[in-house]
């Protein structure tokens, strides 16, 4: 179909109004990265900063705290990503090869499990990791973090098993190969963009909770990014330079990330997430 | 082969045994923590034994007969908050994907460019457009004083309150809907809308009888997540108003974790139960409704 050039006119002005829109915000938050604290306070409209500094990023970094923070989150995000892909790739794989008593009770229950709020589970949690004494440790993190990533891995990965032919593992089976063998040396390997997409989803969302993060560390040495960021906001003089060089740097790995996986990200959304 | 169900179970043994202590035994333990009136007081220290006790169905009387007065307009807020933030998600989700849902030059560049509020991370938009809405020297303010003299107080003026979060949301939620419904949209075969233009249907008949029909149950999918979701969001209304001024942008999830912060352990796993009632019991009416339509 053949547009005309008023509709064609419409269509672009839909979609640079609408990009403008989303691009704007986080591009005035790079812009203020690079400001003085001086010029972020000014109060007459100034876009570009006069006077282009790295000092924001520089005091960043040589702070320890946020050097501290970001290891802390990439240690939970890193060990998250573990467990969630090897608990969701092994359960996934069940759910799609075999067919038994409970299967689709299962389904339905990873599927439910999308719908909690996660303050029903805090309550609990909070005791539990208490008892344990695992509060205020990164391991709080991670056993909580995987289970919430699960469930939307195991419906993705689902969907990518269930497009490997059977027969190939049939054949591996004949030549003495046993199921777990098949499962690691034939499934495994064939599915790796898949696999690939849940680690994505795994780290981000590991990357990017907030609440049990906030609720189960309390020591300033032990908290995550979100959390150890959040804390420069209740500071009495925010320092919104220095947020916005934090947002920055935050930012910029899981945006790339992002848009290198999102178009896996979206089939598997489309097939495993919203076709159920 | 494939019946073999023991080792079906071998693969989802990690799973289920992880599942069962992070999530089953959580939330068993925070249902029956809200028939009690646990709270950080009498939950017993190593020096004192703890003398908290059940109490049946008092917290739950005490919420739903409004013996806590804050817990309808609470409920009430949640509500509004979720509709608005759904219609114009899943409205302007629906224009962009219709938009891009045709042959020109450089939408792939557009769809980028509009997915970029979903790949940055959800509390650093929260922080940054709290920063955006600051009266003194915010981004909104400052755009406004070129116009006109007058400047809003964003997060403490009523209904600036109340808008400043819708909008923080809506910008974040809107790329979700795009890429859905576009998925939906690129499903449907071409040869109806072929069938529809030789039969001599206009635009908008095809739009009305054609995309809406075939796009319903990508769009009722998508919009009960939508729904599940922002009556879930604790970011945005944590980190953009704090609940402020004085609780009432609190929705049902951020209260409940005021009370939780407040040490009620009881009361916040009582409102959390009632949370969790209410988004079952909605998705059940919800998915036999549409499954009727």
């Amino acid at each position: 179909m053949k547009m005309s050039r008023r509709h064609s006119a419409l269509t672009h002005i839909i979609l640079i109004g609408f990009a403008l829109w989303s691009v704007i915000p986080v591009i005035w938050v790079v812009l203020t990265s690079f400001k003085t604290e001086g010029e972020v306070f000014s109060t007459t409209l100034q876009i570009l900063p006069q006077d282009p500094t790295l000092d924001n990023y520089r005091e960043l970094l040589s702070r320890g705290d946020f050097l501290t923070w970001a290891r802390n989150s990439i240690f939970v995000a890193v060990i998250t990503t573990v467990v969630g892909v090897f608990l969701a790739s092994t359960c996934a794989y069940a759910l799609s090869r075999f067919r038994f008593r409970g299967r689709s009770a299962s389904l339905y229950i990873f599927l439910v499990a999308q719908m909690f709020p996660g303050v029903i589970l805090l309550v609990g949690l909070y005791q539990i990791f208490n008892n344990l004494g695992l509060l205020d440790t990164p391991w709080a993190l991670v056993l909580s973090y995987s289970t919430i990533a699960i469930p939307f891995c195991i419906l993705m990965l689902k969907g990518f098993f269930d497009t490997i032919p059977y027969e190939l593992e049939e054949a591996a089976r004949v030549d003495g190969v046993g199921v777990f063998g098949a499962f690691w040396r034939i499934v495994v390997p064939l599915s790796v963009p898949g696999i690939a997409v849940t680690a994505f989803y795994s780290f981000i969302t590991a990357w990017n909770e907030f609440l049990f993060a906030k609720t189960f560390l309390t020591s300033r040495e032990q908290l995550t990014l979100p959390v150890g960021t959040a804390t420069f906001v209740d500071a009495f003089n925010q320092p919104w330079a220095l947020l916005s060089a934090a947002s920055v740097l935050i930012s910029i790995p899981v945006v790339i990330f992002f848009y290198m996986a999102q178009r896996y990200l979206i089939s598997g959304l489309t097939t495993g997430g919203v076709k159920g | 082969m494939r019946s073999r169900a023991w080792v079906a179970w071998v693969f989802m043994l990690p799973t289920l045994l992880v599942m069962a202590v992070i999530v089953f035994v959580p939330l068993a333990q925070s249902v029956a923590f809200s028939f009690t009136d646990l709270t950080n007081r009498n939950q017993g220290t190593i020096f004192k034994p703890p003398s908290w006790q059940f109490v049946g169905l008092e917290n739950y009387t005490n919420i739903l007969t409004g013996g806590d007065p804050n817990f309808y307009p609470t409920l009430i807020w949640t509500v509004i908050w979720t509709v608005v933030n759904v219609f114009f998600h899943f409205t302007l989700g629906l224009i962009l994907a219709l938009t891009l849902n045709q042959r020109f030059r450089g939408r792939t560049t557009y769809r980028l460019l509009l997915m970029l509020p979903w790949a940055v991370p959800a509390y650093i938009t929260a922080i940054s457009w709290r920063f955006l809405f600051n009266g003194e020297y915010g981004l909104f303010n400052a755009v406004l004083g070129l116009v006109s003299d007058q400047r809003i107080a964003w997060l403490s003026e009523f209904p600036w309150y109340y808008v400043a979060p819708i909008i923080v949301n809506v910008w974040l939620g809107v790329p979700f809907m795009m890429v859905a419904l576009l998925g939906g949209l690129q499903s449907i075969p071409a040869e109806l809308y072929e069938a529809a233009q030789v039969d001599g249907a206009s635009r908008t008949q095809r739009f009305w009888n054609i995309t809406l029909p075939q796009l319903s149950s990508v769009s009722s999918t998508v919009i009960l997540l939508g729904i599940i979701w922002t009556f879930n969001i604790f970011v945005v209304i944590y980190l953009v108003t704090g609940g402020g001024p004085g609780g009432r942008t609190d929705i049902l999830v951020t209260y409940t974790y005021q009370a939780f912060t407040r040490g009620d352990y009881s009361m916040a796993a009582a409102y959390a139960v009632v949370v969790f009632v209410l988004l079952i019991s909605f998705s059940a009416v919800y998915r036999r409704f549409t499954r009727e339509a």
